[in-house]
């Protein structure tokens, strides 16, 4: 019963992340692209916790962790990168 | 047995309503008109909704496992910090970079700040 109502969780995830998906193909501009794949990070994040807790397992708790870093350092860099066209600045010398 | 009835009804209401909020995110990134309305579906629900899925894993590997999973606390208390920074960040790049508003938008008291300048 349980198991089966993880399955269900999963199911409402896939549908979000197909969402934006959809978002991302079809966006008008860059930053809703660079939205709509942010939130598939956060999503993979709690279907990660799902199967996990489907699999009765530890192992795969430190992905979560993993994955929400890295979303976020790449959404900041695609940030600088649409703001200001450069991701790392250089110093200026005179 | 009993009691582990009881610890999968709670973690199952949890993982329940994280699902849901973040479908109901996704809904609100198809159908809304512009980019910070999405942006605002986006970051508020979807946040919420992740942090209620991991709250879930957390009491249920605490409660059948005994096990106390600080990596769980630390995406938890990540995923609270990082969210609203992304979203700021994504709304300012898109302002800056022009992106249009929605033909509904009745003042914006930004433009009207940095023309002045």
């Amino acid at each position: 019963m349980f198991d089966q109502f993880l399955l269900i969780c999963l199911f409402f995830l896939a549908l979000s992340i197909l969402a934006a998906l959809y978002r991302v193909i079809k966006g008008p501009s860059t930053p809703d692209r660079v939205m709509a794949l942010d939130n598939i990070g956060v999503n993979l994040i709690a279907g990660v916790a799902c199967l996990s807790i489907l699999l009765r397992t530890h192992a795969f708790l430190d992905i979560i962790l993993l994955i929400g870093i890295l979303s976020f350092v790449g959404t900041i860099a695609f940030a600088r990168f649409i703001e200001r066209g450069v991701v790392i600045e250089r110093k200026r010398v005179h | 047995m009993n009691e582990n009835v009881y610890i999968n009804i709670i973690v199952a209401i949890f993982l329940l309503f994280g699902t849901i909020l973040s479908f109901l995110s996704a809904i609100g990134l198809i159908r809304l008109p512009d980019v910070y309305s999405r942006s605002h579906a986006v970051s508020k629900s979807a946040s919420l909704g992740v942090l209620c899925t991991l709250f879930g894993a957390f009491l249920f590997f605490l409660l059948t496992d005994g096990y106390f999973s600080i990596r769980l606390i630390l995406g938890i208390f990540f995923v609270f910090l990082t969210s609203p920074v992304v979203s700021h960040l994504l709304n300012r790049a898109a302002y800056h970079s022009k992106v249009e508003l929605t033909k509904e938008t009745v003042q914006d008291d930004l433009k009207e700040f940095l023309e002045g300048e």
